[in-house]
């Protein structure tokens, strides 16, 4: 089973410059945690404290995975998953 | 040092004075490798606060997916500090998660919606260490060099 997963120009470091790689999972914390299997360290950029990171976006087939239930959010063969860091800052 | 058009530059500022007292924010993308800030994309800014900015999500993939379908990156990421000098607060510079980007920081805090000038600084952003860069504004970009060596 395959899902692909982009990966943000950031965290290519852990997947030797590949912008997208093959995972597996039948939701995203499966799936983070089998892409950590081949892409050590990759968990710790997307999960802190046992949730996503508050300034990581995670998308399932174009849509938030926070509307979907986070790190729950249910995945099936083909899917699509997308990373990408926020865009975001301020003056404070 | 970042190199960008007058047009362009013109734009950001505008776009910064116009969003005052909130801060701006957008992109300027342009061919993967190239470091030419070819297309200006103003993006809402979804926190809608004088202190902070962030892309709304949605707005997020659909923009980083035009760029993929272009093979563009960001060249630049630009906001404004409207009440604050134009340098990468700490919140900045822990959220910056491009290291090809030029930040931009525009500050409107002398003019706010008014005609004037403006800071316009720009800078580096990578593992959190910021080193400030020149800006040149031209008249307008040169040529891409595959159009040059075109017969």
């Amino acid at each position: 089973m395959a899902i692909e997963v982009r990966i943000p120009t950031i965290l290519r470091t852990y997947t030797d410059g590949a912008k997208a790689v093959d995972g597996s999972g039948d939701n995203l914390q499966a799936l983070i945690d089998d892409l950590e299997g081949n892409h050590p360290g990759i968990k710790d950029r997307l999960i802190e404290s046992g949730d996503l990171r508050r300034f990581v976006n995670v998308y399932i087939n174009d849509e938030d995975v926070r509307f979907m239930g986070g790190l729950e959010a249910e995945l099936a063969d083909g899917d699509q998953v997308v990373v990408l860091p926020a865009v975001a800052g301020g003056a404070r | 040092m970042l190199t960008i058009d007058q047009a362009t530059y013109d734009a950001i500022v505008a776009h910064a004075k116009r969003d005052h007292p909130d801060e701006a924010c957008g992109i300027v993308a342009g061919p993967e490798g190239s470091d030419r800030p070819e297309r200006l994309v103003e993006m809402v800014n979804a926190a809608g606060s004088p202190t902070f900015y962030e892309f709304d999500s949605t707005d997020l993939l659909q923009l980083y997916k035009d760029m993929d379908a272009r093979d563009e990156e960001p060249v630049v990421v630009y906001h404004s500090h409207t009440a604050t000098e134009a340098y990468p607060s700490r919140t900045d510079i822990g959220l910056a998660m491009e290291p090809n980007a030029h930040y931009v920081l525009v500050s409107t805090r002398t003019h706010g919606n008014n005609d004037g000038p403006v800071e316009f600084r720009s800078y580096r952003i990578i593992d959190g260490a910021v080193t400030e860069e020149d800006v040149t504004v031209v008249a307008q970009l040169l040529p891409r060099e595959s159009e040059e060596s075109t017969p």
